[in-house]
């Protein structure tokens, strides 16, 4: 740990994004610290919930017996998301602390980018940004060094944050628990910050709570590729039903913002509402309320509508788990 | 650059708990100092470059003894702790089965097995392999006495070049063992089909997505694993 915290210094879970970046000089490591013969690969569940140890492998997480019967919405998330080598190597804790894909961040010939290099611009905003931020990013414009459209990668974070899971985290002044949803940060005025994990803390573990959509959850990705790709756009939507009425709901995007966006204003939209279509439009419409596109994205606000109300369908027919 | 002095450090690095999604603040201690066991210099050219100007080219770079196993042979080796697994096997051991294709995990040319398990060894850290059980294409089958997976290769045409196919054979042979034991794809989530997932070509086209094939073989690798999963399923050796 105290190695780990040493200014400058990372921990090492699978490699798969940080030892990527550092061959491109992109994270620059004063140490790496190796975690991974210290254990947390344990995943313990009961009727209350699940413990998820922040070094269980995503593959290990995704084909884990309680997690494929209570939780399939992130058995889901996580088998969408890169390839069975890269989630034989990746973890739990890893997942969480994967940088943005924003090829301005990654590719050190583009020297504005405020998350690789703070307070140098940000070269997404009037650049290629198909791929980019359309709720709750910071647009200042290119030349701010508060500006940044960049969003979070993961698939794993989506399904967490529409489970309500929470993250587990030690460090110098203890242990402290986060709920995923809190855990990424939107770019504010400091887009170099992508968690709110305090120097020196390491993650180990996540918790889930008990499963209210084992029975009705779905994840869909939209991806240029239909497989091995970061998504456009991804829905993780969870239903807990009363007969056909939504008694409560869980729904979150990923590949729109910089953190796992959690829709607060769509779950209160569906809960109490009958499963159809208009429920599910009036959800996607309120989930994408505040959504502004830009030169080469601005289509992820419709794509994002649409794939609501799908993941809400096939939510709604049921999983075969 | 281990910044745990030895005197900080208790000695008993063995008693690590396995479990410990509760550690103690003493076990944080022990867990600690097997991370320093392993702390890997991170890339920094200017501090390289600060070492080797001040004469010391050999303090940029930090050599760690490792005992690995790689094709059932055991190996004491002593790397360069940047040194990826890939590169220890091509460069250092004169395995070029192997291959270097992106070098970023994209697309799958360096597949080796790891304790049984597929994984890209050009971001695997050869000091993070330390105890590792590895296989590459070269301990997979002998000219002589090849396995399932390199015969059907063979007798499906499942490849043009050949660059990427030593990925694709260790990948192949992963996702017969995978299929045995029942483990899912995005594709078994979106057919409803969680449990013990039959393996069609939709299965397999997904199992199979990170290995890349520039040639375009993809329709004879894909005839090739459906036969490799097809006589597993049957009960006969992959």
């Amino acid at each position: 740990m105290r190695a780990g915290a040493a200014e400058g210094a990372k921990f090492l879970g699978g490699g798969t994004n940080l030892v990527d970046l550092m061959k491109d000089g992109v994270e620059r490591p004063s140490a790496l610290v190796d975690i991974n013969h210290i254990g947390l690969d344990k995943v313990e569940a009961s009727a209350g919930g699940a413990r998820i140890g922040a070094l269980v492998k995503n593959s290990d997480l995704a084909n884990h017996p309680d997690i494929v019967a209570n939780y399939p919405l992130l058995s889901f998330a996580l088998l969408s998301g890169a390839s069975p080598q890269l989630r034989n190597m990746a973890t739990t804790g890893g997942n969480l602390m994967q940088r943005t894909r924003c090829y301005y961040f990654m590719d050190m010939a583009f020297p504005a980018c405020n998350k690789r290099a703070p307070g140098s611009g940000c070269g997404a905003i009037d650049g290629f940004n198909r791929i980019h931020a359309i709720l709750g990013q910071t647009d200042e414009g290119a030349k701010s060094a508060h500006t940044c459209i960049a969003t979070n990668p993961s698939d794993m974070n989506v399904a967490m944050v529409a489970l309500g899971a929470q993250v587990e985290v030690r460090g110098p002044k203890g242990k402290r628990t986060i709920p995923v949803v809190d855990f990424h940060r939107l770019p504010g005025k400091t887009p170099e910050v992508d968690t709110n994990l305090r120097p020196g803390e390491l993650i180990v573990g996540v918790t889930l709570p008990a499963a209210r959509f084992a029975k009705h959850s779905w994840y869909l990705k939209a991806r240029d590729r239909q497989s091995y790709a970061f998504a456009l756009v991804s829905v993780a939507a969870g239903l807990e039903m009363d007969g056909d009425t939504i008694k409560s709901a869980g729904l979150a995007l990923g590949g729109v913002a910089h953190k796992p966006w959690r829709s607060r204003e769509a779950e209160e939209a569906l809960a109490g509402k009958p499963a159809n279509e208009e429920s599910f439009r009036r959800a996607a419409d309120a989930a994408l309320a505040g959504a502004h596109g830009y030169k080469d994205n601005a289509f992820k606000v419709e794509l994002a509508k649409q794939c609501v109300v799908r993941a809400l369908t096939q939510a709604a027919k049921g999983v075969a788990a | 650059m281990n910044r745990c002095s030895e005197d900080e450090l208790p000695d008993e690095t063995s008693e690590v708990s396995r479990d410990e999604m509760e550690m103690t603040r003493r076990e944080f201690v022990v867990a600690s100092t097997v991370v320093s066991a392993s702390v890997a210099m991170g890339w920094s050219p200017e501090a390289a470059a600060e070492e080797v100007r001040r004469g010391d080219p050999a303090a940029a770079a930090k050599m760690v003894p490792i005992s690995i196993s790689i094709n059932k042979q055991q190996r004491k080796l002593t790397v360069d702790t940047r040194t990826s697994l890939l590169d220890l096997l091509r460069e250092h051991l004169d395995l070029t089965g192997s291959k270097k294709g992106c070098d970023h995990g994209q697309c799958g040319a360096c597949t080796v097995l790891l304790d049984g398990r597929r994984v890209n060894s050009c971001l695997t850290l050869a000091v993070a392999a330390q105890g590792a059980e590895v296989t590459t294409i070269e301990g997979l089958g002998t000219p002589e006495n090849l396995s399932a997976a390199q015969s059907a290769f063979l007798e499906h045409d499942g490849f043009q070049c050949g660059y990427c196919t030593p990925g694709q054979i260790c990948s192949a042979t992963a996702v017969v063992e995978e299929a045995r034991r029942g483990d899912l794809s995005t594709v078994s989530f979106a057919t409803g089909q969680t449990t013990k997932p039959p393996i069609t070509d939709d299965e397999i086209r997904e199992r199979m997505s990170g290995n890349i094939c520039r040639c375009g073989a993809y329709p004879n690798i894909v005839a090739a694993v459906r036969e490799l999963t097809a006589r597993s399923a049957n009960g006969g050796a992959a």
